[in-house]
């Protein structure tokens, strides 16, 4: 049984929810058969695959939906095989180079170049083009982004690329040069309000409108997440109530509970410990500047202002020796350490002035 | 169209033979584009070129004959580099291309092994001074490295002693964005061109050619508007254009409004409430503000940019104030461009500015 999230994902531009304007000007945009390489970005749960996947649908037809999912192979100058997981119909094939790690600019070199020389125009004769979607290109390594700056141009003439990242200012200016950019801005709270009661509605179920706004809150404006809420909600409790509670998702309150832990004591034991649980949620796969951001944010509740530019200061310095560096943990450390230092001594501080 | 329909890449020609109808109606037998516009209007000659004055002379000259010295050229993106060695190199060798030219970019595999062997061995070809039709020819052949700032020092180093010793027949030509990624040896035996951000008015003649020829029709103001868009960028300027045309709705005259969204331009008001929100001194108004931004999904990189130009210029700051926001903004755009954290890098300008009015 498929989630409510894919279940309800709109199909086509003219079904979409909201941004209605932007799908119009989609839609003219496919239909003029040809459009330059194209770059959706904004924050994760917004819709840009959604977007991508209705443009294509108007291109080429209810064709693309028809997917295989099928594993290719590649080989790096170093003859070090890497296998992909690519998603592909008859028109586009969609691909996360980043999986290749520090291989990425082999697999999306090679990738293009096969797609572009394999093309068969299709025998109506409209399309002559197939399209490439990479997503979260903000994560491709420097390497990678230099490397597709020609191929995009060479291939253009049959092969489309339509990038989809979250922030731009991690795409070098001379890709961005290449792309027409299209904004996903994500969805206001009334808009989740909407979809969430038409969702409910169409799996013959009623919710209150005080619940749906609450996870509408909660769920940070990613409408994905949302779904994906009210789906587990309604696991939890039906019929559903106003008040009823709605489930954290288990990491966050995790790094809560470790921010929590670094504000009661500072200690080496303690940072001993906080590292334990910043390798576990790292193990998890949570992104380590989701990590720092999260750890930020509840860190400097109890900080003054001159301390919270301080924290702020510090969590710069160390995210981008991280994003620079390749041992994670030992920056996300090296910041708590940091962090505990300052706090300490803030803490003995303003003890003393209430002493006196 | 004219020079398109002659275009010699062989996947472009037979694009044409598609039909297609016409969306406009107005020109019936003008035929769907298979390319972008960016690429449809890449220079063939290098005459087509717009500015870049130095360069084309010494290129001309060589087409006139004369010998050519090993160049490098570096700016920024969309300012006719790539564009302007490979119409060059047809127009020097003209059916010798394959030949003469050997074009390596960041795509190609230009590791030390590469530069050893595959470079080496090319540069080592003898080159005649006569085609095989009996017309005269440059005696050399030109190897391109385009992009040329991703590759290794390593790799560079090793070019160094490939450029000594085959300079009798071939000729360098390096394309690169950032020159400071190049090796002093290499750039010191290069002839320096630096390409500049293109001028206002030679980008408005440019977009004002492709208009007559696609028959686009755009407002006067739309025009300056682009331009200050792009930057100075061409190819963001065509692709804009080609954009605000496609995603119009049956056609019509392209306004200065239809630009604003699709350039990613941050609205003013913005600025202005990041100002105030710091003005205020409220750090859980800054961090709504911050996050309301990343939803709007503004590249935070272009916010701080703005930024910068709006506090340089803005009647109530200090020069005080000023300087600690701007410091502070510098190092905040660095850190972004190599891969910082834009929630990071815009909170910590935003506590550095709280505290500058705090003084
Ligand atoms: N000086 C110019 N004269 C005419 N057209 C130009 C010029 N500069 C850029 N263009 C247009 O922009 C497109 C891209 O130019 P080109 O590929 O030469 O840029 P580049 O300088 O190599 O950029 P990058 O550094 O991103 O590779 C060309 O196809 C052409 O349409
Ligand atoms: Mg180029």
């Amino acid at each position: 049984m498929a989630l409510w999230v894919d279940k309800y994902r709109p199909r086509e531009l003219s079904k979409l929810d909201y941004h209605k304007n932007q799908a119009e000007q989609l839609k003219n945009l496919s239909q003029q058969g040809d459009f330059p390489h194209l770059m959706f970005y904004g924050p994760s749960g917004a819709g840009k695959k959604t977007r991508i996947m209705c443009l294509l649908r108007e291109l080429y037809g209810t064709g693309v939906e028809r997917l295989r999912n099928e594993t290719m192979t590649f080989t790096t100058p170093s003859n070090r095989k890497i296998e992909i997981m690519t998603v592909s119909s008859n028109y586009h094939l969609e691909v996360n180079p980043s999986d290749a790690g520090i291989y990425d600019r082999v697999v999306v070199i090679d990738l293009i170049k096969q797609v572009a020389q394999t093309h068969q125009i299709d025998p109506s004769g409209q399309h002559d083009f197939k399209v490439i979607i990479l997503s979260e290109v903000d994560e491709l390594t420097k390497d990678a982004q230099h490397a597709l700056r020609r191929t995009m141009e060479k291939y253009v003439a049959t092969c489309r690329i339509i990038l989809s990242v979250n922030s731009t200012s991690r795409v070098i200016p001379a890709i961005r040069s290449r792309c027409l950019g299209i904004r996903v801005s994500a969805p206001k709270v009334d808009e989740i309000v909407t979809i969430l009661n038409n969702v409910c509605r169409r799996e013959s179920l009623t919710v209150p409108e005080e619940l749906a706004r609450r996870i509408a809150e909660k769920s940070e404006r990613n409408l994905r997440r949302a779904i994906l809420m009210l789906e587990a909600c309604k696991v939890q409790q039906y019929p559903f109530t106003a008040k009823q509670e709605i489930a954290d998702l288990d990491w966050q309150m995790y790094l809560k509970e470790t921010a929590n832990q670094i504000i009661l004591e500072q200690s080496p034991s303690r940072l001993e410990k906080v590292r334990e649980r910043l390798y576990e949620l790292l193990s998890q796969g949570i992104p380590p500047d989701i990590i720092f951001k999260g750890l930020v944010q509840d860190l400097v509740k109890n900080c003054d202002m001159s301390l919270k530019a301080k924290t702020l200061e510090f969590a710069c310095l160390y995210e981008h020796r991280m994003q620079n560096g390749s041992k994670h943990i030992f920056h996300l450390e090296a910041f708590v350490a940091q962090f505990m230092n300052i706090y300490k001594k803030f803490m003995s501080e303003t003890i003393m002035m209430d002493e006196f | 169209m004219q020079a398109f329909l002659k275009s010699d890449r062989p996947s472009l020609s037979a694009g044409t033979s598609l039909s297609s109808e016409d969306h406009t109606g107005q020109t019936a037998h003008r035929r769907k584009p298979p390319a972008p516009w960016v690429e449809k209007y890449r220079p063939r000659s290098i005459n087509e070129i717009v500015e870049q004055k130095e360069v084309v002379s010494v290129l001309q000259k060589c087409i006139d004959g004369a010998d050519l010295p090993n160049m490098l050229l570096y700016g920024p993106p969309g300012t006719g580099k790539t564009s302007i060695v490979l119409a060059a190199a047809r127009q020097i060798f003209g059916d010798l291309y394959k030949e003469r030219i050997l074009e390596l970019n960041a795509s190609d595999e230009r590791g030390i092994d590469v530069v050893r062997s595959k470079i080496k061995s090319f540069a080592q070809l003898t080159a005649s001074s006569i085609r095989p039709d009996g017309k005269p020819c440059p005696p050399f052949k030109i190897i391109i490295l385009d992009e040329a700032d991703s590759m290794t020092h390593a790799a560079q180093a090793a070019l160094r002693r490939t450029m000594e010793k085959e300079s009798r027949s071939t000729r360098f030509c390096l394309v690169c964005n950032y020159v400071s990624r190049i090796i002093e040896p290499i750039t010191s035996r290069c002839t320096k061109f630096r390409f500049k951000p293109l001028n206002e008015d030679k980008i408005i003649d440019r977009l004002q050619f492709i208009c007559q020829r696609e028959c686009v029709e755009m407002e006067t103001n739309a025009y300056g508007r682009i331009v200050e868009i792009s930057g100075g960028d061409l190819r963001r300027a065509i692709t804009l254009l080609q954009s605000c045309q496609m995603l119009k709705k049956g056609g019509g005259k392209i306004m200065e409004d239809d630009l604003l969204e699709i350039s990613g331009v941050v609205p003013q008001r913005y600025l202005v409430e990041f100002l105030s929100v710091c003005r205020s001194g409220n750090y859980s108004k800054l961090d709504e503000f911050v996050q309301d931004l990343s939803f709007e999904a503004y590249s935070i990189g272009q916010v701080l940019e703005q930024f910068n130009e709006f506090v340089l210029t803005h009647p109530d700051l200090s020069s005080d104030q000023k300087s600690v926001i701007c410091d502070k903004l510098g190092e905040c755009m660095f850190r972004l461009q190599e891969g910082g954290s834009e929630y990071l890098q815009i909170m910590d300008l935003g506590c550095t500015t709280i505290l500058a009015f705090k003084k």
